[in-house]
């Protein structure tokens, strides 16, 4: 309890639950590229993972709670740290507060909406249910993920939410990225500098991984 | 040279305070920011309007008393420079400058650029300190010290407690005027024994007093006058997290 009493303890929360989210964002993408070497590739993933039966849902209640956490944190901590400087300057220079470093609640909180968006299209295939994998077998009998986000992705509209999720996502993890391994003391004057690039850098290169799915899809790189 | 002033003007607390406007006329660039503020002083007492009150004792870059945020900055535009330390040349005739106090939550305002800083006292009463015996003056060098060890606490000790970092900060957090104490005490023998308790303590305080917390933006290593450096925050988490594992109700109850 006394976790949560502390302001640095707070941050820790944070950043554990942030680490717990982007090692879940790395895994996501791994997997998912799997797209690219067709419906054999993204299938079979997707039949290895609901064979995991029980162990899924353990994964998938583990991040349910730190996305529970991390929210509840970073509303809390936002909603502090404004009052805790409730009056503003007539003239405001920062120095080295970034943009993503500054709307990270707004950032976060857009994450939070597409959470909910892709998981009733995806997960639920509650949303354009006419391409639901449950639905429609592929010739080896197994759910047709691959047609299911092929068809999706090819709606222009659909591929714009998810690129703009996804840059959302980019956004939240060039600041948090550094801010985590800072906030967990794993730095020194050394360090720093260098991890404030790498987080950056390492952002980019997710927000590219997984923009490269729709854009490949929306533009029939993919999927013919 | 002239400028164009505008000053934070508030009376107390309960006064809602405004900027005003007000030239100063033949500046010297050799003057420093005060004494410049010190000749518009002289003008306003002449013409029998109240001067404007603003914070300063040692004027020599060490005491930390002085306390202005000039053109959005706090302690102005040069680096590693206290208000008092800083020339009118780096301005330039016909020159808006823009000054307000420090703002934060935990610095009330007590009168136009001068803030309550109370609130960093309270801090260092909480645990910003080593209890120790005090007998006769120890033999020199009875207790060894590693000299890399002595250079990091003696970087965090050149925090002066100006609270630029508080009044740089957008959450108005107070953890690298913390982080320097913690330091500075943490890399030392004396200050060893008492270190879970001092970061935990420490940190509670500052919450209580109304400082926010890090979100790791990094504006109070850029203004500060010292040049405290963030690595200090990352070494006041480790300190946080090693008395969090030794003893999990690390809370004072206070
Ligand atoms: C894919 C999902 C997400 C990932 C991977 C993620 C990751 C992170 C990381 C690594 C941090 C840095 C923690 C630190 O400073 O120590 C962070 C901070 C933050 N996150 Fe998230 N996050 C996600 C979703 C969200 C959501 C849905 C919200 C909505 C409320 C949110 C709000 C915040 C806020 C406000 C901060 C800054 C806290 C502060 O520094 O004061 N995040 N996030
Ligand atoms: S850390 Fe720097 S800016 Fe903050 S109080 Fe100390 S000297 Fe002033
Ligand atoms: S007046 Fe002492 S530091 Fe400026």
């Amino acid at each position: 309890m006394t976790l949560i009493k502390n302001m640095v303890g707070r941050k820790i929360v944070m950043s554990i639950t942030g680490l717990a989210l982007v090692s879940f964002v790395c895994i996501h993408l791994l997997g998912n590229i799997s797209l690219f070497s067709g419906p054999d590739g993204i299938n079979a993933y997707a039949k290895m993972l609901h064979s995991l039966g029980p162990f899924l849902w353990v994964v998938r209640l583990i991040m349910a709670a730190a996305l529970g956490l991390h929210m509840v944190f970073g509303i809390l901590l936002t909603l502090e740290n404004r009052t805790s400087r409730a009056q503003k300057y007539a003239v405001n220079k920062h120095l080295s507060a970034t943009v993503a470093g500054k709307n990270m609640i707004w950032t976060g909180l857009l994450i939070a909406l597409y959470l909910g968006y892709h998981l009733l299209h995806f997960t639920g295939q509650m949303i354009m249910p006419e391409f639901s994998s449950s639905r429609n077998l592929d010739a080896l009998g197994r759910p047709d993920v691959f047609s299911m986000v092929v068809h999706s992705f090819q709606h222009t509209v659909v591929s714009v939410v998810y690129v703009t999720a996804m840059a959302a996502v980019g956004l939240h993890l060039s600041h948090g990225l550094q801010s985590m391994v800072q906030t967990l003391g794993l730095n020194n004057e050394r360090t720093l500098p260098v991890m404030v690039k790498v987080g950056a850098a390492a952002a980019l290169v997710l927000f590219l991984g997984y923009a490269a799915i729709p854009a490949g899809i929306v533009s029939r790189l993919v999927g013919r | 040279m002239d400028l164009t002033l505008f000053v934070w003007r508030q009376r107390g607390q309960l006064d809602k305070g405004r900027l005003e406007q007000y030239a100063a006329r033949n500046i010297s660039p050799d003057m420093s920011f005060l004494e410049m503020l010190d000749t518009v002083n002289e003008g306003l007492i002449a013409e029998g309007r109240e001067a404007i009150a603003f914070d300063h004792d040692c004027r020599e870059g060490i005491c930390g008393m002085c306390s202005q945020v000039i053109n959005g900055i706090p302690h102005g535009p040069q680096e590693k420079t206290t208000v008092c330390q800083l020339h009118m040349r780096h301005f330039k005739d016909g020159d808006t400058i823009y000054i307000e106090p420090w703002r934060a939550k935990a610095f009330p305002v007590i009168r136009d650029l001068i803030v309550d800083r109370s609130s960093l006292d309270r801090i260092i009463q909480s645990g910003g300190y080593a209890s120790v015996h005090t007998g006769g003056v120890p033999d020199a060098n009875a207790v060894l010290v590693p000299k890399q060890d002595v250079d990091i606490a003696m970087d965090a000790a050149e925090c002066i407690g100006c609270g630029a970092c508080v009044a740089a900060c957008p959450n108005g957090a107070a953890m690298l005027f913390t982080a320097a104490k913690v330091t500075h005490l943490a890399m030392l023998p004396q200050g060893r024994v008492e270190a879970a308790r001092r970061v935990c303590v420490m940190t509670e305080t500052m919450l209580r007093e109304g400082f926010g917390s890090c979100s790791n933006h990094y504006e109070c290593q850029a203004v500060c006058p010292k040049g405290i450096k963030v690595s200090f925050i990352a070494k006041l988490n480790r300190e946080y997290l090693k008395s969090f594992m030794g003893n999990p109700g690390c809370s004072t109850g206070e």
